[in-house]
């Protein structure tokens, strides 16, 4: 099973919420879209996952065929 | 195409997640709601306690009025149907009855549930009938351009209310309690996990069911009262939440502004379509 973070920056409307609310810093917003903050960890907590009200963000498990 | 595929899963031609594919229709997206809207968050909580519950989609249906809150049944992919103002869970009752099989879920506004269909959900409640009414409350009329609602509390502003909102707030989960409801709670856009149980033990619940979660609305309630952003909203969701257990113990006045996060009751009262039911053998059997 691999894990990765995945962000759909075409609904993504920059909100900010799952920025605000992660835990390890590691997401920003630059200009309406939100993306990974460099020089950050991702801990693949799937907090921004929960609260992001247009679905433009979350974690992505894929077996190991590479099918979800 | 995502809008057929109502009982396998079809491979994803959009980039979401699995629940997303599954519950939602995504070629209707990105939403109509506003950025930092709660109500896509509140439809992610229906959709995952529908997920947990591993009900049939063939058996969920979906009802919900008009407003912003009510366009959810556009978007979620099962069985649904978006009713008039204040009339959803007049639809779902009939739809309940004739189909008692169906797992019926309205999602509904604050104005919606409690003002212009109010009527509708109290006599739901003294009915009990199985259905599970999820509440998004973001105390005002977002479609409309923000009048106050009967959520909103007294003292805020709304379009209606410039010089500050003179009536008193109902909190529609007591409401529902008073009316016979038999199992009610309160959940919140922040406090995702625990309102996605509530609405799971919810849906669960034989007899009526009421979520009254606590909303977001950034674009009015948040501009017209000096909210900030729906960030700032949400962190005071977080920074202002009293466990239902320890809010029984404070007082009207200590629970002031609070959010109020859990379980308010839960109790057996017979359910109106099985009664219903019961009668309809009793001819049966008499006609033999
Ligand atoms: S998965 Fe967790 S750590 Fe990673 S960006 Fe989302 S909230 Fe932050
Ligand atoms: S919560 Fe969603 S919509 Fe808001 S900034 Fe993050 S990814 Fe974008
Ligand atoms: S007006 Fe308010 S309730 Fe309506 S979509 Fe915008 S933020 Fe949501």
């Amino acid at each position: 099973m691999m894990k990765k973070l995945v962000i759909n920056s075409a609904w993504c409307k920059g909100c900010g919420i799952c920025a605000a609310f992660c835990p390890k810093g590691a997401l920003e917003v630059v200009k309406e879209k939100v993306r990974r903050k460099e020089g950050t960890d991702c801990i693949l907590c799937g907090q921004c996952e929960l609260r992001c009200p247009d679905y433009a963000i979350y974690v992505d498990e894929t077996k190991e065929d590479g099918n979800a | 195409m995502a809008g057929v595929n109502m009982t396998g899963v079809s491979p994803k031609t959009a980039q979401v997640s699995d629940l997303i594919w599954k519950y939602m229709r995504p070629e209707n997206m990105p939403h109509i709601w506003c950025p930092g809207c709660g109500h896509g968050i509140i439809m992610r909580e229906v959709a995952q306690a529908v997920e947990n519950l591993g009900i049939d989609r063939d058996k969920l249906m979906i009802v919900s009025g008009i407003g912003c809150s009510s366009r959810a049944a556009g978007y979620m992919d099962a069985n649904t149907l978006h009713t008039t103002h204040g009339r959803a869970i007049a639809f779902a009752t009939g739809i309940k009855i004739a189909n008692p099989e169906l797992e019926v879920i309205v999602l509904t506004g604050d104005g919606d549930a409690s003002a212009i269909g109010g009527n509708h959900l109290i006599h739901a409640c003294r009915r009990n009938i199985g259905l599970t009414v999820v509440v998004m409350n973001n105390s005002i009329y977002g479609m409309t351009g923000g009048q106050y609602s009967p959520t909103t509390p007294t003292g805020e502003f709304g379009t209606t209310a410039p010089y500050g909102n003179i009536d008193r707030d109902f909190d529609v989960a007591q409401l529902a309690i008073g009316a016979g409801a038999t199992y009610a709670a309160k959940g919140s856009v922040y406090h995702v996990p625990q309102t996605v149980k509530l609405i799971e033990n919810g849906i669960k619940h034989k007899g009526f069911s009421i979520i009254d979660v606590a909303d977001v609305c950034p674009t009015y309630y948040g501009r017209k009262n000096k909210k900030g952003s729906a960030v700032n909203m949400m962190q005071y969701q977080k920074d202002n939440m009293v466990p239902a257990d320890k809010a029984k113990t404070m007082t009207e006045e200590e629970l002031k502004g609070k959010i109020v996060v859990g379980l308010l009751k839960e109790t057996e009262y017979p359910e109106y379509t099985e009664e219903y039911q019961k009668i309809i053998d009793r001819f049966v059997k008499g006609a033999k």
